[in-house]
């Protein structure tokens, strides 16, 4: 692949990015209690619309974003993974809330331990319920994410996230 | 009627039935064989001294690790009191879970079913299963709780959705979490789990680690 190429696909893949963060259509799979703050999100205080994420589709069909809101029963599971085969490419799952990150409090016979067993996860947003500016940040990080996704598909790296990597003990 | 009446009232009725009472809390309880189930809820029902038009609740409890391990230490000091305040004795308290087969003299006597005086004195072990059932009377505002012990090699009783429909799914509810037969019933299915879902998780003896799952990994 010569420059010239590399040059025009990464400024393609900048300007697909740039228009794909900001006009993200998201289908909220609410299940639980999470939907409650995802409401707060959404209405005028805290105003997803700000970034360009403002206009739920309630069609997996017309969907980018599928926000798994709540817990998650076992019943549950083959229609969450029925409604993400029926998005179109490209799609984006965000994690709401402890429940659906890790299955949360729950350790029992019906929930599913993380929705990420059953699909692919690109953000995650922990809390039981996570504070709306906790969401919008969770926003943000897919806005990033989705900025810096190659025209082929491939997604970036995982987030670094040095407070980890810090030793705990020194 | 009051708690007290009302459990006499049933007595009275049933001398045979009602194989113990007790009023926990002003809360009355009356404990039936399940042969007088039907009888015992046509009657507070359809009787104009009871009117129990709304079935409130029906569950059922599992009794079978009842006593083996003490409560968690946060309930006593969180502040919530467990057992009676010295300032508000309580004349009828709780007596313990059902014995499954009490002797005559249980029966319409003292409340003497608790695990630990059961076995000093020879006495059947408590039931397995309970089913309960809360009545309330919405036209004469008395509330009454229903008991029926039941075994788990024999767990079926007698369908109550003939009197009341919302009986219905409750019943369906409890088969599936306790596996506790409704006699009668039209629809006996599972409500809340899945088809294909192998026993009943509410039961002790359902593994508390066991999982099912429809797709993905079992976790």
């Amino acid at each position: 692949m010569s420059d010239h190429a590399g040059f025009f696909t990464s400024r393609l893949d900048e300007a697909l990015g740039w228009a794909r963060k900001f006009s993200i259509f998201q289908y909220p799979f609410v299940t639980a209690c999470c939907g409650m703050e995802y409401m707060a999100t959404a209405c005028s205080h805290y105003d997803v619309d700000r970034f360009g994420a403002g206009l739920p589709r309630f069609s997996p069909r017309q969907a980018d974003v599928l926000f798994v809101v709540g817990t998650i029963s076992h019943k549950m599971a083959p229609v969450l993974v029925r409604i993400y085969e029926q998005m179109a490419e490209p799609k984006w799952v965000v994690s709401f809330g402890v429940c659906t990150c890790t299955g949360g409090f729950y350790d029992n016979y019906a929930t599913v331990m993380g929705i990420d067993t059953i699909i692919p996860v690109d953000v995650y947003i922990p809390g039981c319920p996570p504070r709306p500016e906790y969401v919008l940040d969770g926003l943000l990080k897919l806005q990033a994410k989705i900025q810096a996704q190659h025209s082929s598909g491939q997604r970036p790296a995982a987030e670094i996230r040095p407070e980890l990597e810090r030793p705990v003990f020194d | 009627m009051n708690a007290a009446s009302l459990i006499q009232a049933v007595k009275d009725r049933f001398p045979d039935g009602v194989k113990a009472s007790h009023s926990y809390r002003g809360d009355a309880t009356v404990i039936v064989g399940r042969e007088f189930l039907l009888e015992v809820a046509r009657t507070l029902k359809e009787d104009p001294a009871f009117q129990m038009s709304f079935l409130m609740d029906l569950t059922a409890v599992d009794f079978s690790t009842f006593g083996a391990k003490r409560s968690p230490a946060f309930f006593s000091n969180s502040g919530v009191a467990v057992s009676p305040s010295p300032e508000f004795p309580d004349e009828d308290p709780w007596p313990g879970p059902p014995v499954s087969h009490p002797s005559a003299g249980a029966a319409l006597g003292a409340p003497a079913s608790h695990p630990s005086a059961g076995a000093a004195l020879g006495a059947p072990g408590p039931a397995h299963f309970v089913v309960v059932y809360h009545f309330y009377s919405l036209p004469l505002k008395h509330r009454l709780r229903l008991e029926v012990p039941v075994e788990e090699d024999d767990a079926e009783v007698d369908s109550l959705s003939s009197l009341w429909a919302g009986a219905d799914w409750l019943e369906r509810e409890v088969w599936d979490m306790f596996g506790i037969r409704f006699r009668g019933h039209q629809n006996l299915k599972r409500i809340l789990m899945y088809e294909g879902f192998a026993g009943h998780p509410l039961r002790k003896d359902y593994p508390v680690n066991k999982r099912q799952p429809l797709i993905g990994p079992v976790n």
